[in-house]
């Protein structure tokens, strides 16, 4: 779930009470009709797959689409596939699925560990990669895995289709670089060479809780990669610590105290900055004390 | 806006249902309201307490977290389509029940892992199920439920 701050608390209890909206619904049978029918209502749709974010902000009434376009049975969205260079997963893969490829076992355990972070079974039956990535909370677990392996996304509308580097996908809170025409379809990963170690660390309140922070580490031969989850609008690299450990593996407690004074948490009355950037400065320690050394 | 309504068919526990919803009513809901399955509990209708967990096409879900439309054409099995017996006389005989209001999704979700996973650890089982809320906070018994009927299936 995502956080969502204390609004004016409601007296009425009835049955309407974290329901829905009323808003119409269609599930188109092809992309290209799924792809028509946005653009046509591009500023009054949702895209809904899962549902497994969308569905709680719809119950909590802050959004209020007047269609939902439902693309969760486009099959062709489901698969995932690797070439020498890339593994390809389709944005409507879920949560579980991924964890049961062993395609992205092998290439990708990253991903694997950090699905163990997401949620519970019953929502990882149902949520997928790309709604995951398309919502953008700040605290979810693909993003940062996403741009720490240095993946793009595929983006198509009417229009055509382009790639965004992951590093520029995410723009904000719940902001993405999709404009409100375009769905996202796929997501590109890089295979990472030989002899890469990827580490996911996490903390949250409780098993499946919404992160307080998180750290994706790709450890490749000559170039490590840390992306951070939880402690800003978005998904953030880490620039300064990956040059440093990429120039310096042992560097660790001066890895530690710069990762500290690089990530600028927003304020938030439950997590105070400063004990994100402690968690932060934790979570890389662990991390690294995971890397053969 | 007047609400707006589509015709959806499935099966319920194995019987054909077909019948005109309200495209916003959530699964749930429409087991609940409209078939009367009332064994499947509305907590918290945000996705985080597990008391409306039903299996749709083989695996469990949050009844709260899909819409009775997206259920059109599926197979949904709620607690009233059964769950193994040894599992359900296991949580009665180890009182791993008080009120009764997450048991339900209690059995679904452990039926499922015991499925997939016949020999789990109680750390298995406690991650299994740390998607659902036990209010009455009985979660050691429910944990030696299940971990008792994994160890009695395979002796
Ligand atoms: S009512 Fe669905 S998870 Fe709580
Ligand atoms: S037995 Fe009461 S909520 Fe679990």
């Amino acid at each position: 779930m995502p956080y969502f701050p204390a609004g004016p608390r409601r007296s009425r209890i009835g049955a309407d009470d974290v329901k829905a909206p009323d808003f119409d619904y269609c599930r188109p049978e092809s992309m290209a009709d799924a792809l028509a029918l946005l653009s046509l209502h591009a500023d009054d749709a949702a895209i809904i797959a899962g549902g497994q974010s969308l569905l709680p902000i719809l119950n909590f009434r802050l959004a209020a689409p007047e269609l939902l376009i439902d693309i969760g049975r486009l099959d062709e969205l489901k698969q995932v596939t690797e070439d020498d260079e890339f593994v390809e997963i389709g944005a409507l893969v879920s949560h579980c699925d991924l964890a049961d490829s062993p395609l992205v076992g092998r290439e990708l355990p990253l991903l694997h560990q950090a699905i163990d972070h997401i949620a519970h079974p019953a929502v990882r039956h149902r949520g997928t990669i790309g709604g995951s990535l398309a919502m953008a909370d700040p605290a979810a677990e693909l993003g940062a895995c996403c741009l720490a392996l240095d993946g793009a996304f595929s983006i198509v509308s009417v229009r055509g289709q382009r790639w965004v580097a992951a590093a520029d996908f995410f723009k904000g809170v719940y902001e993405t670089a999709l404009q409100p025409d375009e769905i996202l379809t796929a997501i590109r990963l890089p295979k990472p060479a030989p002899g890469t170690i990827s580490i996911f660390e996490e903390v949250a309140r409780r098993r499946g809780d919404f992160a307080m922070a998180g750290l994706a580490l790709v450890a490749a031969p000559n170039n490590l990669r840390i992306a951070l989850l939880g402690v800003a609008d978005r998904p953030v690299l880490v620039e300064q610590t990956m040059t440093l450990l990429t120039n310096n593996p042992t560097a660790v407690d001066e890895a530690v105290a710069l990762i500290g004074t690089e990530v600028d948490p927003l304020d938030d009355p439950t997590y105070p900055p400063a004990y994100r950037r402690h968690l932060v400065q934790v979570l890389l320690r662990r991390a690294l004390s995971r890397l053969p050394q | 806006m007047s609400t707006k309504h589509r015709r959806i068919s499935l099966t319920v526990n194995g019987e054909a249902v077909a019948r005109e919803v309200p495209v916003r009513l959530n699964l749930v809901d429409f087991l609940r309201h409209d078939l009367g399955f009332t064994g499947s509990h509305v907590g918290c209708e945000q996705g985080a307490c597990g008391a409306c967990t039903v299996v749709l096409d083989g695996q469990t879900v949050r009844g709260c977290l899909v819409l009775a439309v997206q259920a059109d054409g599926c197979a949904v099995v709620t607690i009233e389509g059964g769950v193994d017996d040894d599992l359900r006389e296991m949580f009665y005989t180890l009182n791993a029940l008080q009120c009764g209001f997450c048991t339900p999704g209690m059995l679904l979700s452990s039926a499922e892992l015991l499925r997939a996973n016949p020999n789990p650890s109680r750390e298995d089982i406690r991650e299994y199920l740390s998607g659902n809320f036990c209010r009455c906070t009985g979660y050691q018994a429910i944990v030696d439920a299940v971990f008792t009927v994994a160890e009695a299936r395979r002796s």
